[in-house]
């Protein structure tokens, strides 16, 4: 546990340099996005100011302590603290992709097993080609195709954001609607893929796990066909708690593309404005805050993995 | 609480408990079907303990799963075979009256006891799962039984063993468990495929004596499967030999021991090494079993027995009664005298 | 081969020609401006079968040309990554001790990193990047994925015996690896290119659309589609085609890697998985001894 704990510091510790050393390397230096206009006097008492000159050394060490204390700098672009930014944007993208990620598993476990269990008949083989063709579609073309059809067409949902603007002024009813209606071309596109996904690796899991021994021991019992699948379903739950995990950290990454196509203002699109805009600071905490959540969304997967399979409890 | 004994079964006592009638499974091969067990018949009487022998690949564990209809696909038992247990045709049952039997009438010990448990469930939920299947009681009722026929079988502690996954327990214990789970109701008839194969040489004498034991106790039929004539010469009463898919000999472990009449059988029984013996090289039989493909004309033994003459290559003997209660499929039982021209095999 | 393997095939083989052939079969230059006042944004004709765009271009020749950007991309980066990722595993796994757990912590640490935002950020720092320079940070980003596999699968085939075995008669290093080791990796390695170039694909499709890949006027099937974004209701086939032209090369790759799975790698998901999740390396770490590996591996 203490380990796991450990492991997630240096994990952002890791990215806080990355992202120190990034924006190092980058060609130009802060001040360049200044502008051009000024003179380099000027330019040279700014970066005296913010401390540019200092060694590498120095300038890192303020960087971390400046992160821990938590002031992250200052967003030219949205005129807010950066944390500001990030607190506002990370809960949104973690709303979307929780919802995502719930739908992909359970949705993926279901149409997985029940393929699994019929492994090499003919519903098994077209579900797999239906599959194959849903994993292959580009989530962001999945979205700009949804909104074409459901918003421009056919004028059925809303194409952006998370609310109306006049949401306040709606009753409670309305508002769930309204967060719904808002809430299904980006969960949907998400979802098609993230199924598919999911469905195709719980059908192998299951396919395999139905024919080891154990299943023929429990037909021997006299256990009826269905509960001999769940039997073999328990087993197969672990390769899919597995990829849960690797999928988790995704959490934050995962809808970047689909938040910029339905602007769904989440860390995505956070990220994707400061970078039109030239805006660093959140950029550079956008790759830490990520981490961060990875990190912490790894460890969760870690300790349901351990949960679903008894072979790795610890004595 | 003792295990209780096998309730009475609802055919008359003198009919076995089983009866196997020219039971052939085969296998598609390409455009062919191999026929990895070739009309084999026997029969096991009521409380009757009697073991399979025979090599690898000739059959007998499939035989042993065609009784509970567990032969996997794409193996399948063909038209014309007959498996008749306790009155019930098992080729014709119903899924329902199947499943019935499975479990609670007729009971099966596999092999290999790590694969055979599912590793994400106790061993006390698995064997407390033959319960809840087959009858109506508490959880607590259940939950007692099961851990007294964890101790039945032997295991120590059984209560927090019972809590316990099957990689937590040693080879011995898993296979304890696996029998503690097909006993646990009761069943008329016991397969066992192979007990003792996987475990040490000591664990193998507590597993049959273990085994004898609840026999006694319960008065169940046995019909062990093994390779194994020393099993054999422990736990049985009756011995059938399989060969290449067939029944080549069947008699009294006694007079199986004493007077074996196939080839094959003395073979198997010289190839024994016992203390005391003075030689230099231990006996075997020569070659390997066929391939359920490519099994050769007339007698399927004929490429590895000693005795084998121009008769045995275009005709394949009939089981013959050879004693009372002793049967062999060979033509030397019609033709003793050629015994005498006894001849090395040529290994191809 | 099996017959489960041809309609993979049929696939790539259509892809491999249409991109290799690409240039005869484009009817114009895909940079060309061909009529900028009567040929701009044309919808689909005889003439253009995929219309053309707000610069007059043939949006026909601009896939095909894109589909030869985006696939040398893929399978380049896809190539660095297979290379460092599986030096980085075995030599991981091979040195054995405490190198090996170091360096599997490090590529814990560093999959812990989004890659996406990682991308994003040196895309927005650096502006624009050449095509090199974008095969280097895509396949030096995707490396960890594939050493990771790796780890696991030389683990589970129980290479530090293997390892140890045949040191003691006298083989060394490299040629441990390449001959000993190699063999029984390979399947998994062409497995995983076949799904990282079709990941990889996508990937650019959408670093592209977002500004950040392909830098116009070089057609990818990402730049199109972002010339496409702002008018995607009413020039749809800036859209539409480059969007098809993607899924099909990433269905193709994504069908590959299926057929070979099933061929060469059928029993893979759950011992890998439980190998996985039987060697504790991930995070906590309690007991990964390298040096008992198979007391805790689960083969069923």
């Amino acid at each position: 546990m203490i380990l796991r704990l450990l492991q997630s510091v240096a994990v952002v510790f890791s990215a806080a340099t990355l992202a120190f050393v990034l924006l190092q390397l980058a060609p130009g230096d802060p001040t360049t996005a200044l502008g051009e206009g000024i003179t380099p006097e000027l330019r040279a008492t700014i970066r005296a100011q913010y401390g540019l000159d200092d060694s590498l050394a120095t300038q890192y060490g303020r960087w971390l302590w400046s992160l821990v204390r938590g002031d992250w700098g200052w967003s030219r672009d949205q005129h807010r603290p950066v944390a500001a930014v990030l607190a506002d944007a990370l809960p949104r993208s973690l709303f979307l992709m929780g919802c995502a990620l719930i739908v992909n598993v359970v949705g993926g476990m279901l149409i997985g097993a029940w393929q699994g269990a019929r492994a090499g008949s003919r519903r098994d083989r077209t579900t797999s080609t239906a599959l194959l063709v849903l994993c292959s579609l580009p989530e962001f073309w999945l979205a700009l195709v949804l909104l074409v059809v459901f918003v421009h067409q056919l004028g059925w949902l809303p194409a952006t954001g998370i609310t109306d603007e006049m949401s306040r002024y709606m009753s409670t009813r309305q508002q769930f609607v309204d967060r719904v209606r808002h809430l299904v071309l980006p969960l949907t596109s998400l979802s098609l893929v993230g199924i598919a996904v999911f469905a195709r690796y719980q059908r192998d899991a299951m396919q395999e796990s139905m024919t080891q021994p154990f299943v023929r021991t429990a037909r021997a019992k006299g256990l009826t066909e269905s509960a001999v699948r769940r039997q073999a379903w328990r087993s197969a739950l672990l390769p899919v708690i597995t990829l849960t995990g690797l999928m988790l950290p995704t959490l934050v990454t995962g809808a970047v593309f689909v938040e910029r196509v339905f602007a769904w203002p989440g860390m995505g699109f956070a990220m994707i404005r400061a970078i039109e805009a030239r805006d660093y600071p959140v950029v550079s905490a956008g790759v830490i805050v990520g981490s961060a959540v990875t990190a912490l969304g790894a460890a969760l997967a870690d300790i349901a993995r351990e949960i679903a399979d008894p072979r790795l409890r610890t004595p | 609480m003792t295990i209780s004994a096998t309730r009475d079964s609802t055919t008359a006592p003198d009919r076995p408990l089983l009866d196997v009638h020219a039971l052939q499974i085969a296998f598609p091969a390409g455009h062919d079907v191999a026929r990895a067990v070739n009309g084999i018949s026997f029969t096991v009487a009521r409380g009757e303990s009697v073991c399979l022998v025979g090599e690898s690949g000739c059959g007998k564990s499939l035989t042993a799963l065609s009784l509970l209809r567990l032969v996997p696909p794409p193996g399948r038992i063909e038209a014309g075979s007959q498996i008749v247990f306790d009155g019930a045709d098992i080729l014709t049952l119903d899924d329902e009256r199947l499943r019935d039997i499975r479990g609670q009438h007729m009971a099966m010990i596999f092999q290999e006891p790590m694969t055979a448990l599912n590793p994400v469930l106790t061993v006390g939920d698995q064997i407390a799962e033959v319960l809840r299947v087959h009858t109506t009681l508490s959880r607590q009722e259940t939950w007692t039984r099961t851990v007294d026929m964890l101790a039945q079988v032997g295991i120590a502690d059984a209560g927090a063993r019972a809590k316990q996954y099957p990689h937590e327990l040693s080879g011995g214990m898993r296979q304890r468990v696996m029998i503690a789970m097909a006993l646990i109701m009761s069943p008329k008839l016991v397969i066992a495929d192979e007990p003792t194969t996987a475990l040490d040489v000591t664990i193998q004498a507590q597993i049959l004596e273990l085994l004898r034991d609840l026999r006694a106790r319960t008065g169940m039929a046995l019909l062990l499967i093994t390779h194994d004539l020393g099993v054999v010469a422990e736990m049985a009463s009756r011995v059938i030999v399989m060969y290449a898919g067939r029944v080549v000999e069947e008699a009294n472990v006694a007079e199986l021991f004493a007077a074996p009449s196939h080839p094959y059988t003395e073979g198997l029984l010289a190839a024994i090494p016992k203390l005391g013996q003075d030689t230099e090289r231990l006996h075997t039989i020569a070659g390997s079993v066929p391939l359920p493909t490519a099994l050769p004309s007339g007698c399927t033994f004929r490429d590895r027995c000693p005795y084998a003459f121009e008769r045995c290559a275009t005709e394949e003997p009939a089981l013959v009664q050879v004693g009372s209660a002793h049967r062999a499929r060979c033509h030397l039982i019609e033709e003793p005298a050629r015994r005498a021209t006894r001849h090395a095999v040529a290994t191809p | 081969m099996s017959r489960r393997l041809s309609p993979a095939f049929v696939l790539i083989a259509l892809l491999v020609c249409v991109v290799v052939a690409g240039p005869l079969l484009s009817p114009y230059a895909p940079n060309a401006q061909l009529d900028i006042i009567t040929l701009r944004s044309q919808a689909p004709s005889l003439a253009h079968p995929f219309g053309t765009d707000a610069v007059s271009r043939d949006v026909l020749s601009r896939v095909l040309d894109g589909g030869r950007v985006s696939l040398a991309l893929a399978i380049l980066s896809v190539s660095l990554s297979l290379v460092v990722g599986t030096l980085y595993g075995a030599i991981s796994t091979l040195a054995g001790g405490v190198i090996d757990t170091t360096m599997r912590r490090a590529l814990d640490i560093a999959l812990s990193i989004p890659r996406l935002l990682v991308l994003l950020a040196v895309g927005a720092l650096w502006g624009a990047l050449s095509f090199p320079a974008l095969v280097l940070l895509i396949g030096l980003t995707g490396w960890f994925a594939t050493a990771r596999l790796v780890t696991d699968e030389l683990r589970a085939l129980g290479a530090l015996e293997f390892a140890i075995a045949a040191r003691a008669m006298g083989v060394r290093g490299p040629r441990l690896l390449w001959r000993h080791l190699m063999p029984h990796l390979l399947p998994t390695l062409v497995i995983t290119a076949s799904f990282g170039v079709a990941g990889t694909i996508a990937l650019e499709a959408g670093l592209s659309y977002l500004g950040l890949g392909i830098q116009a006027p070089q057609a990818s099937w990402g730049t199109i589609l972002r010339d496409g974004a702002g008018v995607a209701q009413s020039e749809w086939w800036l859209s539409l085609f480059p969007g098809l032209a993607t899924v099909f090369a990433v269905l193709a790759c994504n069908a590959l890697g299926d057929a070979l799975r099933k061929q060469f790698a059928p029993n893979h998901v759950l011992s890998v998985a439980t190998s996985r999740a039987a060697a504790p390396t991930r995070v906590a770490g309690t007991t990964s001894s390298p040096a008992l590996p198979s007391s805790r591996t689960v083969r069923p």
